[in-house]
């Protein structure tokens, strides 16, 4: 009975609609001065009007208008020359004016369009996603239920307040409804969010981390019985809080939509919460109607009106978009597709092209940061971004070993010591004495060594034998601590043995 | 009265409902006249606004009023704090909220 994904999408078709928050990094609120340091003391960032007190007035911080503004333009957005904010009212103690605000009939960018790569039996397939509205609103407080037992909303007996991200300018993204995907629906909601994290960290306009909610996607997914021309009833998924979760919630609530319709059950309009364990979503509240949040003109806020000649200005001042530059720095690098995809997804674009414009070879560089330092990433469970080791570091131990002056088991040796704290290359180098040693005489000392205490394999190579001088220039390696260049110790030795 | 009611008294127990507010059914079917004869007077403000003139929000003709993105010293968690009627480790303790999800 069960049914599987390939039956899914032989039976029905999906269409999406995609909602992403994004808290800007603003060093102020939307409406107050207040900061927005993530992770400070409850209730240490709040002033009256974040708090909702009587009588206190907003006033829109101006770079978070200019912040909304850019991520429209980046999105090929038009932008509304004047521009109005709303009351969103409702009763829930995460907002303490009882409203949030936020943009409706009016909001400050539409019309735009993402285009996202998603790899297809077919090939690279370009997918264009549909920009609805870009608008600006507010974060609301974080509550903490206590005494239910999962810390859970039910069974809680009472809720704590922090305020100290009530107000912190908000952007939302919405799309308009995707369509045409077929079964690639939940690859194309990945790479469509994908794509937008790299461009709103392209604008520097917001940390964009999924993990502590300064990136928040709300997947809205349908079916419909395929050729139907209809749109199925929606459920929207909220609690999406990483790119493989968006992937995970929205096949599985096409396979759950599935199983109902063929049951002949309803599909119901609903708020379900993604559960990252199981990779399932559990009911939420019903989604109440526009019309409930009785939207309103909020009158403590006068309209916003940017000026034509800004807003071609910051048109202009657009940073490259990052489909473009990663074409333009894959030509320039000349890697295969493959390893791009793998530099992309590993987040070591931005490191290797820092790291060529040290002076490193554009191939030794993607080297070191797949390779050996990723492993290290990886054995620490961190981010190839956030490991201590710098563009600056990796070059100039390329640079090293290009010189001679290093091994790649000796530049190993220094890159661990480096992430572990012990100083930049050179100090490193200084301090633990590390230096290949290209001292021929003791080369040929050592090798010499190694030949006396085993006569029998030396015998062997000397008769040929050759994989058996493996065993002799371990001996080498072993008496030089590792600081010999192997390749020239095999060279000398079977030399030495007649075999060169 | 009934007749030309265009507020029921299902929409006033709706919007009750909405802010959280509890009324009788003597309170349901005032509120409803109440609401109506308000609109009426609205509907007058109505007929006089032409096709030409667009909807106003704000009273005075002015936009942009915005302020630079520069910190300002907050309350502290004690004066922010300082009127809610319970607090426990420096939050707003609310009472149990039933019937929705966070």
């Amino acid at each position: 009975m069960a049914l599987t994904y390939e039956e899914v999408i032989s039976k029905y078709e999906p269409s999406l609609g995609l909602e992403v928050h994004v808290e800007l990094n603003t060093q102020t609120k939307m409406f107050c001065g207040c900061a927005t340091v993530f992770g400070a003391a409850p209730n240490t960032q709040t002033c009256p009007v974040c708090l909702g007190m009587p009588g206190a007035l907003p006033v829109v911080n101006e770079k978070a208008i200019e912040s909304t503004i850019r991520i429209g333009l980046a999105l090929n957005c038009s932008i509304t020359p004047k521009s109005r904010f709303a009351r969103k009212n409702y009763f829930y103690p995460d907002m303490p004016k009882n409203f949030q605000i936020s943009q409706y009939d009016e909001p400050i960018c539409t019309n735009g369009y993402l285009d996202v790569d998603v790899e297809t039996d077919e090939g690279m397939q370009t997918f264009r996603i549909e920009i609805e509205r870009v608008h600006m609103e507010e974060d609301t407080g974080k509550s903490l239920h206590v005494g239910g037992a999962t810390g859970r909303i039910h069974g809680a007996e009472y809720s704590l307040l922090d305020y100290n991200r009530a107000g912190i300018p908000l952007v939302e993204i919405v799309t308009k409804v995707v369509s045409g995907t077929g079964k690639y629906a939940p690859e194309v909601a990945k790479a469509y969010v994908k794509e937008l994290r790299d461009i709103l960290r392209s604008l520097g306009v917001s940390d964009v981390k999924m993990e502590q909610g300064s990136l928040r996607c709300d997947a809205n997914v349908s079916l419909a019985p395929i050729g139907s021309g209809k749109l199925g009833t929606r459920s929207e998924t909220k609690n999406v809080n990483s790119l493989r979760s968006v992937e995970r919630a929205v096949r599985g609530e096409m396979i759950r939509h599935a199983r109902l319709l063929d049951k002949g059950e309803r599909v119901i309009q609903e708020t379900r919460h993604f559960q990252e364990d199981s990779g399932g979503t559990r009911s939420g509240r019903s989604k109440e109607q526009a019309e409930d949040y009785r939207y309103f003109p909020e009158p403590d806020l006068t309209p916003v009106a940017p000026a034509a000649e800004w807003v071609e200005q910051l048109r202009s001042e657009l940073p490259e978009k990052p489909s473009l530059r990663r074409a333009r720095l894959q030509s320039q690098w000349q890697v295969p597709d493959k390893e791009m995809a793998a530099l992309v997804n590993a987040g070591a674009v931005d490191l290797v092209e820092e790291t060529v414009a040290l002076g490193a070879d554009p191939t030794r560089a993607r080297g070191w940061w797949l390779g050996e330092i990723s492993r290290l990433a990886n054995e620490a469970e961190i981010e190839l971004t956030s490991i201590s080791i710098t563009p600056k570091d990796v070059a100039r131990i390329i640079e090293l070993i290009s010189a001679g002056e290093l091994t790649d088991k000796l530049a190993r040796q220094v890159v661990a010591a480096v992430i572990a704290g012990e100083g930049d290359p050179d100090s490193v180098i200084a301090t633990q004495g590390i230096k290949v040693v290209s001292d021929e005489s003791a080369l040929i000392a050592a090798i010499e060594k190694a030949i006396a205490a085993q006569p029998e394999t030396a015998e062997k190579v000397r008769n040929g034998h050759v994989p058996a001088a493996g065993a002799l220039i371990g001996a080498v390696m072993k008496e030089t601590k590792g600081q010999a260049d192997a390749a020239r110790v095999r060279e000398l030795l079977l030399g030495l043995l007649g075999q060169g | 009265m009934a007749a030309n009611s265009r507020i029921s008294r299902e929409e006033v127990a709706r919007i009750a409902a909405l802010a959280r507010i509890t009324l009788g059914e003597d309170e349901l079917t005032h509120l409803a006249s109440q609401i109506d004869g308000i609109l009426d007077a609205v509907a007058v403000v109505q007929e006089a606004a032409g096709a030409d003139v667009p909807p106003m929000s704000h009273p005075i003709e002015v936009n942009n009023v915005s302020r630079p993105d520069v910190i300002v010293p907050s309350l502290s968690p004690e004066a922010a704090l300082s009127g809610a009627p319970a607090s426990e480790d420096s939050r707003f303790r609310v009472p149990q909220i039933l019937g929705e999800e966070a």
